[in-house]
Parts: C-alpha cells; structure tokens; sequence
C-alpha cells in the first residue's frame, strides 16, 4: 500500500465516521422532544412498510370467498375483506403510492414557496406587493373544491400531474411564511453584505437565505406533505381519481362495499382509516423535532 | 401594504375632496370589502377561463353528447348547449367572457344539464343554507369549548388532565376531518348502533313544515348532528392548542402585570386583558379555518348524506353536470369570502389598532 492510498483510505474512513457522527447527532437532537422522535420513528416505520414490506409480504390476489369479513387472526393479522383477500397484504401495498405523492408535493410546492418567497422579499416593491395581494386572494379559494372541479376537468392519472396540482393550489401559504421569514433575514449583515457584493439571486437565495431558515422550510415541507394527503385521499374517497390500490382506494372500497350497513367490515374500513390517521399523525409530530433539529435556538436544556 | 397612490399636487392635497378620498380609502373596512369584491372577481374569471380553456371543453362535450344520444344535428346540438351554459358560443372569448359576467351581475348562473329548465341559483339557494347552518353552528360550538378550554388550561398548567387534553387535542388536530367522520359513522352509527345514521340521512325530516317551531328546531338539529359533531372534532384541537399558548404568551405581557398591579379583579383582567388578546391570532386562523372547512364539507356530507351544497356539487362533479358545479364552486368561494370578511370585522372590533391605523 502506498502512502497516497493509505491518506486516501483513511479520509474516506473520516468522512463516514463524520457521517456517523452527524447521524448521531441528529437522532440525539430528534429525540429532545419525545413526541417529535415517536413521531419520527412511526414515519420510519411506515416508510419501511411501504418500501420493503411488498418485498415481504405477498399481494393479496387471491379472492376466497369462505373467508370474507374475517377478524383478525393469525393467518390473517388484520382479516380480510369483502372478497376474502388479506387486509394486511393491501396495507402493506397501498401505502408506497401515498408516500410518494407526498414528498413529491412537499418537494415541488417548498421549492415553489422558497422560489417566490425569497424573490418576493428580497426585490420587494411591484413584485412583493402583486405577490402578497394575490397570495391572499388565493388563500381564501377553497382549495378542495377547486380540486375536486379540477379533477373532472383534467385527467388526473398520473402522480406527477396530481402533485403538480396540488402544489400550485398550495403556494400562497408557504408563500407568506417563508416572505415573512426572509424578510427578517434579510437585515442580517452577510446577507446585506452578498446582496452588496452582488453575487447574484441564486447565490443569496439559495446559499445565503435558505440555510439559515431551514426550520421554516422543514415545517413548511411536512405541511405541504399533509395536506397533500388529505387531498388525495380525499380525492381518491371521493372517486374522482383513478388510482389503483391505495388506502384510499380501500376505505373507498369498504365504503362502497357498505361498511355502513355491515358490523362485520368495521375491520375492512378501520385498517385504512388507522393507517391514514397514524401516517398523519406521525409527520405532524415529526416536524416538532425537525423544528428543533433546524433551529438550534429552540432546544431547551 | 406599500401605498401605491400617486403624489397629489399640494392644492388637491388641501381639497376637501381628496380628504374625503382619502378617508374612506383607508378606511379598514372599506379595503376588506374591496379585497372581497376584487377575490370574487377574480375566482370567476378563473374557473370561466379554466373551463373553457380545458382540453375538453365541457361545452364540446355537452354538444358531442347531445348529438351521440339523441341524434342530433351539430347546429341544434350547439344551440341547445349555448342556452343551457348563458353564453353566445360564436362569440369570441372575451365577448362570451363579459356576457357571462353581465348574466352574473343579474343572478344569473345558466341552467343545469342535467335537470333541465332548473335554474343553477335555485338548486343553489335549496342546499346552500343547509352548509352554512351545519358548518357554522359546528364552527361556533369548537371555537367556544375550544377557545374556553385552552385559555383554562393555560391557568391550569399543573392539573393532571392538562397533558391527556393536550394530546388528545393535538391527535385530532393532526388528523384529516373526513377520518373523525368515518370514525364517528362507523363507531357511534354501525359497530355500536347507538345513534340511529339511517334515519339521520339527508336535512330534514319530510313531513315537518319548515319554520320557528321546536319540532322543526329539533329535527333539522337531529339531522345535523353528526356532520356539528365531525366538524367540532375536527377543528377543537386547533383551537386548544392555539389558544393555550396565546394565552401563555399573553399573560406574561407587562400589562397584565399593571393590571393586577392596579388591582383589577381577576375576572376583568381574564376578560378583557387576556382573553380579548390571546384571541387575536385566532380570529385570523378562524378565517384561514373557514374556507378549509366548507371544502372538507363535501367530504363530511357524502359520509353522512346530508343534503348541502358539497353534497349536491359531488353529484354534479360525478355528471359532469358544468354550469351547475361552476355555480356551486362560485357560491361556495363567495361564502368563504363573505365568512372571511365577517371575521375582519371581528378583529377590527377586538383590536381598534387595526382600523385607526388602517395597516395590515
């Protein structure tokens, strides 16, 4: 081994242990707020369910109809539906679809609010005061149903139309938090110092600005994430969108199938809802931890 | 808000007139109602433009139709489309557009498809009110217990209930409004059988004239109740966990300190120093609530069947029944805006700083 490989080796071996180290240090400020690291570590469950657990847990095909409406048990650990199939198996499948949908929206409608935000706050006059007035003109549409016209209007099937939707419809709320949070920013002295420097929009919105509130922009991510939830789920419940085998496609289904008339399906349509209520759950009290992992001075003790 | 006007000349500045003018246009009340006007304005420029600007003109879609099922000629088709939608077809856009708005101004929202010869305003002026009383009789009830509840439990930090209160109201705040419904219908309607849903289905109950009278009172309360009840669910958490750490927040402002310093009674200073400034932000997240809560309703109605507007603009959605969802979304968005406006009176009137400093 030569000496450069050694050198080589040995920063590589740093940078991972300084991974480690940052890790830790992350899940040490993450656990601070005890409600914040249950709900990060529900979100981590459920990104595993609907990640590895397909690679698991076999799809529910296979229709049996001697074994309809089944209570839990140990072959079947949340029963089984109208048709027979596993309700577990469904679970396990129909989660990935939402997960996605939701980081893609949170992805778009954040960059869409940091975007028009910093520019907003930082060139200020004709800009800001057109934005301002038109985000709050557009906070007070009723977003679902303007969703749900929308869906009859436009083919919604695939994922990136639907999250490209409901980002556009979400802007002005993410708009006015992260203006107003630039706004502040913007009288520090390096941020003055790069704007007199020059160095240009992307330098000092991207390098300057957004480091410096990235609690803002963490919070403004799990709210664009659940709120693109409700509207899919919503929107899927509803029947407006064809989508294949989600949660909401299943409390659709049991909804349909008449989870209102039958005591036997409260299994069928409690599963769904269960996983629904719990995924949201755990993204809002997630962002509690991530508000204090991004804003250090908030920690307390 | 940057004032945009022009810099008068001093003598117009010294006219009455331009006092006058100035005056009224930064009265607060006055800016709030032309925001309403200019946000009414512009949703339906919006919707108009987006549904005919769609790859599938619902308009073309409504002739195609007309000739598909009842074989008809394109011209007769198109006539009969163009009466049904109030528009001139060979108009050009922006003719079709003004004429649309001119129907507008009149009442006039077209005709539904699919109900043919009803009005659009009258199927709206039967299920809307049906919305407004449920949404807003729930609005109501959540606001209070949840407005009383948290500023209690901002005094009462040290009480065992206050953490189990706490959670509970942050689980329902966190979770979407159409779950507490299905909860609630499956639960209380089905697996229980304790409230009798069947019977609760649609506004009223046929049979019961309509007017002051208790039975009338107790049936549309009866039909009602499960829709108040999802919605107080829905939205309670919200304001507990606002309210308890406004409250906070404003019971350790220097004035309250004077206040009891000055040796006010408790009740007064819980009144009218904390409570009537721990409210402030949520007068303003009551009107953010509002238009969430009326969209969530077509949600909520459908769950429970009751008959209000959400319940009736899903079945247009599921027609494809256009002037009709166009109106419905139309009158939806102006409650919102009117609700929104109600509340910019409320808090001018909570906090006069508001209206005699005429900022934002």
């Amino acid at each position: 081994m030569t000496e450069a490989t050694v050198r080589d080796t040995r920063t590589t071996l740093n940078r991972i242990g300084g991974l480690f180290l940052a890790f830790g240090a992350f899940l040490k400020n993450m656990s601070r707020n005890k409600i914040g690291f249950v709900g990060f570590l529900m979100f981590i469950g459920f990104v595993l369910l609907t990640t590895v657990g397909p690679k698991l847990v076999p799809e529910a095909n296979r229709a049996d109809l001697t074994a309809i409406y089944q209570p839990p048990s140990r072959e079947h650990p949340m029963g089984t539906d109208s048709q027979g199939k596993d309700i577990w198996a469904q679970i396990v499948h129909g989660g990935l679809d939402i997960l996605e949908m939701a980081l893609l929206t949170g992805v778009i409608s954040t960059f869409i609010g940091i975007t028009l935000g910093s520019l907003s706050a930082l060139i200020g006059g004709r800009l800001d005061s057109f934005l301002t007035t038109l985000a709050d003109v557009w906070l007070t549409i009723p977003r679902f149903p303007l969703l749900a016209v929308l869906a009859t209007l436009i083919q919604l099937k695939s994922m990136l139309t639907l999250a490209l939707i409901l980002s556009v419809l979400s802007w002005a709320g993410l708009y006015r938090a992260i203006r107003a949070q630039v706004f502040s920013l913007k009288e520090r002295d390096y941020v003055e110092a790069a704007i007199g420097l020059d160095m240009g929009m992307r330098h000092i919105i991207f390098s300057e600005v957004m480091p410096n509130m990235m609690s803002y922009i963490a919070i403004s991510f799990t709210f664009a994430m659940t709120a693109a939830i409700y509207a899919q789920v919503g929107l899927v419940f509803l029947g407006l969108v064809p989508l294949t085998r989600n949660w909401g496609v299943m409390i659709n289904l049991a909804w349909t199938q008449g989870a209102i008339f039958f005591r036997d399906s409260v299994y069928f349509i409690m599963m769904p809802v269960t996983a629904i209520a719990l995924f949201q759950l755990s993204i809002v009290w997630m962002s509690r931890s991530l508000e204090e992992v991004f804003n250090p001075r908030l920690r307390s003790g | 808000m940057s004032s945009t006007t022009a810099v008068p000349t001093t003598a117009l500045k010294r006219s009455p007139v331009w006092h006058w003018i100035r005056r009224v246009t930064s009265n607060f009340l006055v800016r709030r109602l032309a925001k309403a006007l200019f946000t009414i304005w512009f949703v339906t420029s919006l919707i108009f433009f987006l549904v005919r600007l769609m790859p599938s003109n619902p308009v073309e879609v409504y002739i195609n139709e007309l000739i598909m099922y009842y074989s008809l000629t394109y011209a007769e088709a198109r006539d009969q489309a163009a009466s049904l939608f109030a528009i001139d077809l060979d108009a050009p856009l922006y003719q079709q557009y003004f004429e649309y708005m001119g129907q507008l101004l009149h009442g006039n929202l077209g005709t539904s498809l699919r109900s043919p010869g009803t009005p659009v305003m009258e199927i709206i002026v039967t299920f809307l009110p049906w919305t407004i009383f449920s949404v807003g009789i729930g609005l109501l009830v959540s606001f209070t217990l949840g407005v009383g509840l948290g500023m209690l439990m901002a005094y009462k930090r040290e009480v065992f209930w206050e953490p189990i209160l706490s959670g509970i109201a942050s689980v329902l705040s966190s979770i979407p409004s159409y779950i507490i419904g299905i909860v609630l219908l499956v639960y209380l309607g089905v697996y229980w059988g304790l409230v009798p849903i069947h019977q609760m289905r649609g506004s009223r109950s046929p049979g019961i004239p309509p007017g002051f009278t208790p039975a009338f009172i107790a049936d549309i309360f009866f039909h009602a109740a499960m829709p108040i009840a999802t919605y107080v669910l829905a939205t309670i958490g919200t304001w507990i966990l606002s309210m308890k750490s406004s409250t906070m927040s404003t019971l350790g402002e220097d004035y309250i300190t004077v206040a009891r310093a000055r040796g006010l009674s408790e009740a007064r200073i819980t009144t009218a120093y904390v409570g009537r400034n721990a409210m402030l932000p949520l007068v303003t997240e009551l009107a953010i609530n509002l238009g969430f809560v009326v969209g969530g309703s077509i949600l909520i109605e459908n769950i429970f069947v009751y008959q209000g507007i959400g319940f009736r603009l899903l079945q247009a959605l599921n027609t494809r029944d256009y002037p009709l969802m166009q109106g419905i979304f139309l009158m939806i968005t102006v409650s919102v805006i009117f609700s929104n406006l109600l509340a910019d009176f409320i808090y001018s009137w909570l906090d006069p700083r508001i209206r005699i400093g005429g900022g934002e």
